[in-house]
């Protein structure tokens, strides 16, 4: 019960102070909303091209929403030393590393909705198998969510932290088969792809949006979720090494 | 077992420097413990460790009577720390942050509002209470971390350096809290620069120096060394280069010190001829402001046992060098 009143402030606590805030609600809809504009505009009037687009948007949008959110707000914290308080608390660290992390998932979450909610206006999306996509989009989340905490926890300063993400988010942008096949991709780059977590939740996406997946759905599931437990251990081995050395 | 703190040979390095080197030092429940030293003695560091926020290289140490060397977090519900920088949250208001720390620990939000409200009242805080932490000056900004740091009732709190850079009244008004907190049957470790402050509120005290305990004792039998000596202080203009030497020659058995160019610092064993060196040194065409009797202090102990001039401490301490 009193990790459980730990857990829900620091949760609270994330979500009134950084992902809540006028400013940074407005980035988590526009955001999404420009790269749904952006693509859906340039797939002219085949509006059930939009269905082929809307994986790749939605894990953009996550992606860009959960990392740098996660990353700035740990660096931050680490800076003005707050964060020195949380690991004094008597909380295990994984407890204490799920709090922080859990309102950057669910703000992933959220984002992810936005281009749905748009594309929903634009075409017919009652062939979603919503039971494949709503995991993939909670653990595309996760992972990226993960990848931020692995970032915070080896840079120090706060534009660091921004600059490090980007060295990740930006290639996976083409790696990881958003807007087209990895199969089209010269053959030297396409083990890299199969290297990174974010490839096997757009796999889902497209599986579960028009059908057109290449590796089964819970295949793409447990390497996921592989990544995510291996992202969140180094994380907190990276913790414990650096933070109480 | 009397013993809120019990640390055994504590070392830990960071690179080339030995922050800390086989400190052993024990705390008994309820007192008041100061940590002195300079910048860089490694009070921090200490304070690290014991708090779980360091491992040490080597040595061994027990909070409450719990061996946490290996697993600091045991005792985590038993301390409270209050670190050298007020390091709450800026977006929240005083309140809030009373109830986040409060929440860290568990606590039910029917117990930690009206424990929040009433930490707030009893640091003169109560009319900041709803506004953002952020905006508070720097002593209140210091008051609400020690409210934050005992917010979950601990037995053992951990001050590091409580009252730097903050105005004299706040100061006093800390100095009180604290004191209040022992009262109360807190036992506090305290880490300071202020040689006077640690002489006021502790029990005991521990003088620290490159990582290194000198010396632990009661304030009262560090100074009892000192209290057959007779040190007469004396303002003048900026005397001429060698007048300790003049001085000496011309009153033997007493030892002459010029800790700055306006000030002559005179040791005995007996009272000393006040009036007769005045006179010698106006003789000399210096003028005397001032002739004081000085009563032996902690920060004279001080010297004495480290070699490092107080004043030379609260400096650099000021400039903020090191930590």
């Amino acid at each position: 019960m009193k990790l459980w009143i730990a857990f829900c402030n620091i949760l609270a606590k994330d979500m009134r102070t950084y992902y809540l805030k006028p400013p940074n609600i407005s980035w988590g809809l526009i955001f999404p909303l420009a790269w749904t504009g952006m693509f859906f505009i340039r797939s002219g009037d085949q509006f059930s091209g939009i269905q082929y687009l809307l994986p790749g948007v939605v894990a953009i949008s996550i992606l860009f929403g959960t990392t740098s959110m996660l990353a700035v707000a740990v660096t931050f914290e680490k800076k003005q030393r707050s964060f020195e308080r949380l690991l004094l608390a008597p909380i295990p660290l994984e407890v204490l590393m799920l709090a922080k992390t859990s309102g950057a998932i669910l703000f992933g979450v959220a984002n992810a909705f936005v281009p749905v909610i748009m594309a929903a206006f634009l075409t017919d999306l009652s062939g979603v198998s919503w039971g494949v996509f709503v995991p993939a989009v909670v653990m595309i989340a996760v992972a990226s969510t993960f990848m931020g905490l692995f970032i915070a926890v080896a840079v120090s300063e706060v534009f660091e932290a921004q600059t490090f993400s980007n060295f990740f988010r930006f290639p996976m942008i083409f790696l990881c088969g958003l807007f087209f096949p990895i199969s089209q991709l010269p053959v030297f780059l396409q083990p890299l792809s199969y290297a990174l977590p974010l490839t096997y939740g757009v796999d889902m996406l497209h599986g579960s949006v028009h059908g057109n997946h290449s590796l089964p759905f819970m295949l793409d599931l447990s390497i996921l979720g592989a990544y995510c437990i291996a992202l969140f251990l180094l994380s907190l081995r990276n913790i414990r090494k650096n933070w109480i050395a | 077992m009397n013993h809120a703190i019990v640390a055994e040979h504590l070392s830990k390095r960071f690179d080339a420097v030995e922050a800390v080197s086989d400190i052993s030092f024990t705390v008994d429940k309820g007192e008041i413990f100061g940590f002195l030293g300079p910048n860089g003695a490694g009070k921090t560091t200490t304070i690290n460790i014991l708090t779980g926020l360091a491992r040490p290289d080597s040595g061994r140490f027990a909070i409450d009577g719990i061996d946490c060397t290996e697993r600091p977090a045991k005792a985590r519900y038993t301390i409270g720390v209050v670190p050298d920088e007020s390091n709450l949250y800026p977006e929240l208001t005083g309140f809030d942050n009373l109830c986040f720390c409060a929440a860290l620990y568990g606590i039910s939000k029917s117990e930690r509002e009206p424990r929040a409200s009433e930490l707030l009242e009893r640091f003169g805080l109560k009319d900041a209470a709803n506004r953002r932490f952020g905006g508070y000056s720097k002593g209140m900004k210091r008051k609400l971390t020690i409210a934050a740091g005992i917010i979950h009732n601990p037995e053992i709190l951990f001050l590091d350096e409580p009252t730097t850079g903050i105005d004299v009244a706040s100061a006093r008004q800390l100095r009180q809290l604290i004191a209040e907190l022992c009262t109360g049957g807190t036992t506090i470790f305290l880490t300071t620069h202020y040689i006077e402050e640690a002489e006021r509120l502790c029990q005991r005290i521990s003088f620290i120096v490159s990582g290194r305990i000198v010396k632990i004792d009661t304030v009262e039998s560090l100074l009892q060394p000192f209290q057959d000596r007779h040190v007469l202080r004396v303002a003048c203009e900026s005397a001429p280069h060698g007048i300790e030497d003049q001085l000496a020659k011309r009153f033997p058995g007493l030892v002459f010190h010029r800790p700055r160019t306006e000030t002559i610092s005179i040791e005995a064993e007996s009272p000393i001829p006040a009036g007769a060196i005045v006179h010698f040194l106006e003789e000399q065409n210096i003028e005397v402001f001032e002739a004081r009797r000085i009563k032996p202090s902690l920060e004279d102990v001080f010297v004495r046992i480290t070699g490092i001039e107080a004043d030379a401490m609260s400096m650099n301490n000021k400039k903020g060098v090191g930590s």
